[in-house]
């Protein structure tokens, strides 16, 4: 029996790993979100840098695969980005473009684009989200529609969902691991007694981090997540200069074997409250709920009634990131009545 | 409650009875005694004997505690504040040369609130960065960390880096 879905119809701007990760996902699992959720979702668009490839019925699946085995489009058409989101008629913009903390854009063009045009976004780009939190939310709430970015934070851990769930309570403080790469590298050094160059270069080789892995290690990436959270959760309007930024580089292993010694390890530690924004390398007490090893991130949700609450799940990959993405779709599906 | 451990040094006279009546008012103020060791071996001249007790004590009742003992004729000689309660371990990440830790170690020692009660240094090579652990040891949680700002003010400034407890 063939089953048939409320259709939704999405495009995907920026179809490189996470953007292709999203599509795979959707042929996969098409069935069983038809099945699960009556959800039909369609990609009537996809984007890249090089161009646009656009079908309003939807793309028929097998091309939207070949364009994720070579990891690139081909396009069918003279259109924009741009000019896709605002004109081709559909529900829901995955917004997967690179990241750009100093203009925000393309992802910030795309999202304004989309939300003026009242289609739903969800994005993985942290960007847009952590320079123009405010002025994105008041166009989404204008146009009554939604803008989310769990993608952008955690990694695979819902966090964000988390703290939209704890409702009733006030949340006062999140403190947290949210850089997979750090956390690999600081475990590697502890464990193997190894120099941070000789863990970075291993975590390269894995794929685990960038070749150019300052973000990374400058504390970057988490001072952006907090900054993200410091908007979206505590309405802080912070920027970047706000966040007290160290990385990991300087750190020695003997200064691990130290902490050792004394019943700690150390972790690239982000915290975000009202008094404080900061990414410093902590000691952390062994067998804390923040020691978590390897890739994983952490985060503890300090609340006023429901005390602490602490998540943990695998740090950002592109599969992560797409699972992120598709629950954030799934919850605009669920909560909206779509056109 | 900011507890403090005292040790009181009092003289009792040589007859029953004299220390359960010294010892009361330290359990009254909600005291609680560690140890209590007699110097039956030096008595004074005047035939009293040296006690010393040990105990745990709010520190805002240390006063009051004195005057009540004094007021029952106890004779206190000496209010011992073993102050350093509460104690917290950094780790430092430099060039720490025999000057720079010196300079870091009294800067904690001189405040009169916190001390450096335990260092371990690890030295890889000459020109290499060396590690060091430091346990501070302050009067009370406050004291605490105000001695943890002044470390990090000193710390930044000789371009050292200090990594704290979560
Ligand atoms: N990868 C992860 O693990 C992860 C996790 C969480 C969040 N994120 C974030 O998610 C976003 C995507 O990451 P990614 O790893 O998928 O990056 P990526 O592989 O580099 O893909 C970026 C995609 O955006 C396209 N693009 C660039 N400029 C564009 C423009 N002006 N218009 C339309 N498309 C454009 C690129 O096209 P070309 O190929 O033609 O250049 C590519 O398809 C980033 O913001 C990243 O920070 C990534």
């Amino acid at each position: 029996m063939r089953q048939s879905g409320k259709v939704v119809r999405i495009t995907i701007i920026g179809f490189g790993n996470v953007g292709g990760c999203v599509a795979e996902v959707l042929m996969r699992r098409r069935e069983a979100f038809i099945r699960e959720y009556g959800i039909d979702f369609r990609v009537v668009g996809v984007a890249d840098a090089k161009g646009v490839f656009v079908s309003e019925d939807g793309i028929k699946w097998d091309i939207l695969r070949s364009f994720r085995e070579r990891h690139s489009i081909s396009r069918n058409t003279d259109m924009s980005a741009l000019e896709l989101i605002e004109d081709v008629e559909h529900d829901i913009v995955v917004e997967a473009t690179p990241t750009n903390l100093k203009s925000g854009e393309p992802g910030l063009s795309h999202i304004i684009a989309a939300l003026r045009a009242s289609r739903h976004v969800v994005t993985s780009n942290k960007g847009p989200v952590a320079l123009k939190y405010d002025e994105l939310m008041n166009i989404a709430d204008a146009k009554g529609v939604q803008l989310r970015f769990e993608a952008t934070v955690g990694g695979a851990m819902p966090l964000i969902s988390l703290i939209q769930n704890l409702e009733g309570n006030e949340v006062t403080a999140i403190k947290g691991v949210l850089n997979g790469t750090c956390n690999y590298i600081l475990t590697r050094m502890y464990e193997e007694k190894i120099p941070f160059e000789h863990a970075l270069r291993e975590a390269q080789a894995l794929g685990i981090a960038e070749s150019d892995p300052s973000q990374d290690i400058s504390g970057e990436d988490t001072a952006v997540k907090l900054v993200i959270l410091a908007n979206a959760v505590f309405h802080m309007k912070a920027s970047l200069d706000d966040v007290s930024v160290q990385g990991i580089s300087e750190i020695t292993p003997e200064a691990l074997k130290l902490a050792d010694d004394a019943g700690y390890t150390i972790k690239l530690v982000g915290e975000v409250s009202r008094e404080r924004l900061e990414v410093a390398p902590r000691l952390v007490l062994k067998g804390d709920p923040l020691d978590v090893r390897g890739t994983l991130n952490v985060a503890t949700v300090k609340t006023d009634i429901a005390g602490d609450i602490t998540i943990v799940g695998k740090g950002a990959g592109p599969k992560e990131a797409a699972s992120a993405v598709l629950s954030d779709m799934l919850k605009i599906c669920t909560t909206e009545k779509l056109r | 409650m900011r507890a403090m451990k005292i040790s009181l040094d009092i003289e009792l006279k040589d007859i029953p009875g004299q220390l359960v009546h010294a010892l009361k008012p330290i359990s009254e103020l909600g005291g609680n005694i560690i140890s209590v060791l007699h110097h039956h071996n030096r008595k004074t001249p005047l035939g009293n004997i040296p006690v010393q007790v040990v105990f745990e004590i709010d520190e805002r009742n240390v006063e009051t505690l004195v005057q009540r003992l004094k007021r029952r004729g106890v004779s206190v000689l000496r209010v011992g504040r073993e102050r350093l309660r509460s104690s917290k371990i950094v780790i430092l990440i430099g060039h720490i040369v025999h000057s720079d830790i010196r300079d870091l170690i009294d800067s904690i020692d001189s405040t009169g609130f916190a001390e450096v009660v335990k260092l371990s240094l690890e030295m890889p090579a000459i020109d290499m960065k060396s590690s060091a652990s430091l346990t501070i040891s302050a009067v009370n949680e406050d004291k605490l960390n105000e001695a943890m700002e002044i470390l990090g003010d000193v710390a930044r400034k000789k371009g050292i880096m200090m990594i704290s407890p979560i």
